[in-house]
């Protein structure tokens, strides 16, 4: 039988999409809510240090920002093709190796913290 | 096939064809609000790069985040960003339908199961946070 990685990238896509539907609003409001005069306590650097130094904020972050940038790929390759750009191949290995780059950028700065 | 041999084909548009009709442009908005979650991510992995580089570095970067190109770079963010997140509870029933022996759960308890869990996930993200 055919083998196929499209279970792997679509379900990075789904689980991506999932965890940013029901996140990434309010992490947009969390920088957002001092322009208001709101400051999040977690905004502070010695309290935002504490936390991604921490394994756990770390994971939680690379988690986050992982599925996050997989789902904006794979979305971003069908939404071109929909636009009329119909290089797919160079397409998926332009946006794949994006998120692949970003992925390692952040595992880089996470160790960095 | 048409009577003479020649099969009809209709002209679409290879660019804007979802300009078309409503259903299309809809489906071609949801689409583009990976452009913006994208665009999150990457502030996301810059605000830790400054995080990395120390105090002064966070802050400057916080400073600028808040200013007001960031901040209407983030209100266009946070309005597609709503908008995916409304599409993809949206469509939540189709996705992953419930079957509760012969009945299938109405689609409307599944999404707003879906909308209540986020505003719950707001909340406690925002209040974690420290905002309140």
């Amino acid at each position: 039988m055919a083998k196929s990685n499209k279970p792997i990238i679509w379900g990075l896509f789904a689980a991506g999409g999932t965890v940013t539907a029901f996140l990434t609003p309010a992490l947009v409001l969390l920088t957002l809510l001092p322009v208001f005069g709101v400051m999040p306590e977690l905004l502070a650097y010695d309290n935002l240090q504490a936390f991604a130094g921490h394994w756990f904020g770390k994971l939680v972050l690379f988690g986050i920002l992982f599925l996050m940038m997989w789902h904006a790929a794979h979305r971003l390759r069908v939404t071109l093709h929909d636009f009329g750009v119909r290089a797919d191949g160079v397409v998926a290995v332009a946006v794949y190796l994006a998120a692949a780059a970003g992925t390692l950028a952040a595992v880089y700065f996470l160790l960095r913290i | 096939m048409s009577a003479n041999g020649k099969p009809y084909v209709r002209e679409v548009s290879r660019y804007g064809w979802f300009l078309r009709n409503p259903r299309y442009r809809r489906y071609m908005a949801r689409e583009v609000t990976c452009v913006f979650i994208g665009l999150h991510a990457l502030i996301l992995l810059v605000a830790l790069k400054r995080l990395s580089e120390g105090r002064e570095a966070w802050e400057a970067f916080l400073h600028n985040l808040t200013g007001p190109a960031g901040v209407v770079l983030q209100l266009v963010i946070l309005a597609f960003a709503v908008y995916h997140s409304m599409s993809w509870f949206n469509v939540t029933p189709k996705a992953m339908p419930v079957q509760i022996g012969e009945q299938f759960l109405p689609g409307a308890v599944i999404v707003g199961a879906h909308y209540a869990a986020w505003l719950i996930a707001t909340v406690a993200v925002l209040f974690l946070a420290g905002a309140f």
